[in-house]
């Protein structure tokens, strides 16, 4: 199961910026390792995001997002003490999710 | 080949917008301000997060946390430590710096091998765990200065074979430490070098690691950092937890005497 | 026994209560395999649904003028323009331009940062697919450079 991830969700007035942190290699698949043997693309492929159960994000990565992702998004209309879940999965079929409280 | 054109070219650039005629942002501005976007969301964060977890989490052949570490203040006193190492230990009656006191724990409270973590390449195995636990210990201590004790005897001894090595030439090159930090305003390609013989300043070389690495997504210890500069002059490693890297960091760490760590830092 | 069609009829209600129940999983957009193996960025958002190319002010895109390393570089992509549907942010030098695809929400603002990856100076595109097929984009180049020893 992959590392969690780090998300920070802070409302200011109306609007709540929410940052998250993935632990993910992210590999191109253009890589060659020290035995000159392509390293296979393994990246994150979706990510998705609720707001007190509610979907509110839905993207698309490819292989170009950096290793260990950030992602920062904003948020209309949450309070403080509302629930923000954050959910990836790769193309190998892993997935993670977590959650933070609005602060 | 590519690159290295754009980089003369981007070098060239550099050198003309360093006359004070042009409005241009140097070089070196430009990285700043790169890095400066990058400074929210440092994925060090994520080895903090894992740290801290080790810290507190069972494990090991004697199925114990590390929560009784002594880090120089007391058992499981983390807060502050961080900048008060490298410093003397009586009960292993070596300077001791944060990874191999690390390593000391975990064998004396875990009963993990000492010898064997030490002897395994850095971004493996258990040295994964002491790197993300260095990085939650530096985090503990972040803004607070650099303060390491010279009081005791062997503090002093390792401070003076610290600075020897500082300048000491040698391999295939004739490198020594001081062959690029022994100066002000030295660079490498856009890399600016901190002055090392003395405190660079809050946030600077000492003061910035455990870093994470944005050019090969790895998190590095100071162990890492001294252990690779040793390989860039063309030596071997001198080892993890040597009496070299140990001597080097004394040194280092005197020197940074009151300045402001913010380790975990961000690097290349 | 159910018949094949109650049976899809059944899983596609299923979804749509999971969905509202906040499972993403199931309400995820189908990930967008030919615009992510374009090779041209005008390739890549035509696969996206971009009917036409058009240079607008209306788009933003934030991204440091120099990357120390072009494994990491920081990219904001955003707009105020009503009526978007998808943000995309591509690398035009990159062997596959686009990076990432947001879809637009009426929970978020139009307004996303992350981090890609740059195998060299080039410039990076923000373009904002609108409900029409336009495809508003605006373009900063941003200088990769080869840094020194590692500090």
């Amino acid at each position: 199961m992959a590392d969690p991830m780090r998300i920070r969700a802070q409302a200011a007035g109306d609007k709540t910026t929410v940052r998250v942190l993935m632990s993910h290699e992210m590999e191109t698949g253009q890589r060659k390792d020290a035995a000159g043997k392509t390293v296979p693309a393994w990246h994150i492929q979706e990510v998705t995001a609720t707001h007190n159960g509610k979907q509110v994000l839905s993207a698309e990565w490819g292989t170009a997002v950096s290793k260990n992702p950030f992602m920062q998004f904003v948020l209309k209309g949450a309070k403080v003490g509302d629930k923000i879940a954050v959910t990836w999965k790769d193309n190998k079929g892993d997935t993670r999710i977590d959650e933070a409280t609005v602060t | 080949m590519n690159l290295f054109a754009k980089g003369a070219g981007l070098l060239a650039l550099t050198l003309l917008s360093a006359l004070p005629v042009m409005a241009q942002k140097t070089a070196s501005q430009g990285i700043d301000e790169y890095r400066a976007m990058l400074a929210d969301g440092n994925p060090a964060e994520l080895f903090e997060a894992k740290g801290e977890d080790l810290w507190k989490k069972v494990r090991g052949p004697q199925n114990a946390s590390l929560e009784k570490c002594d880090l120089g203040k007391g058992p499981g006193v983390v807060k502050g430590a961080f900048v008060e190492l490298p410093r003397f230990f009586a009960d292993t009656q070596r300077v001791q710096d944060l990874e191999s006191r690390l390593v000391t724990c975990m064998q004396n409270l875990q009963g993990w091998d000492g010898a064997e973590i030490a002897k395994t390449p850095f971004g493996q195995g258990e040295q994964n765990n002491v790197t993300a636990l260095a990085t939650w210990i530096a985090s503990e201590s972040k803004g607070h200065r650099f303060n390491l004790s010279q009081n005791h005897q062997q503090e002093k001894t390792f401070y003076e074979v610290g600075k020897r090595l500082f300048y000491q030439r040698g391999g295939t090159h004739d490198f020594s430490c001081a062959s690029c930090h022994g100066e002000q305003g030295k660079r490498i390609r856009l890399q600016d070098l901190p002055l090392l013989s003395k405190s660079p300043g809050d946030g600077v070389g000492f003061a910035a690691w455990p870093a994470y690495r944005v050019s090969n997504g790895q998190m590095w210890g100071m162990q890492f950092r001294l252990n690779d500069c040793y390989r860039q002059q063309r030596f071997p490693y001198p080892g993890f937890g040597s009496d070299a890297t140990i001597a080097l960091s004394t040194f280092l760490g005197v020197n940074a005497k009151g300045a402001i760590s913010v380790a975990p830092a961000l690097k290349r | 026994m159910q018949s094949r069609r109650q049976t899809l009829q059944r899983s596609a209600a299923v979804a749509a209560l999971l969905a509202n129940a906040g499972f993403p999983q199931w309400a995820q957009a189908a990930f967008n395999k030919n615009a992510f193996d374009a090779k041209s960025v005008q390739d890549a958002v035509k696969a996206a649904g971009g009917v036409s190319l058009i240079e607008s002010k209306d788009v933003t895109l934030t991204a440091p003028d120099i990357a120390e390393n072009g494994a990491v570089v920081p990219i904001g992509i955003s707009t105020a323009l009503p009526g978007v549907k998808q943000l995309l942010l591509l690398v035009e030098k990159n062997p596959l331009a686009l990076v990432a695809i947001f879809q637009s929400s009426e929970a978020l603002e139009n307004n996303f940062l992350t981090r890609a990856k740059m195998g060299q100076t080039s410039d990076v595109y923000a373009v904002a697919i609108m409900a029409d097929g336009k495809a508003l984009w605006a373009k900063k180049e941003v200088k990769v450079t080869l840094g020194g020893c590692g500090g």
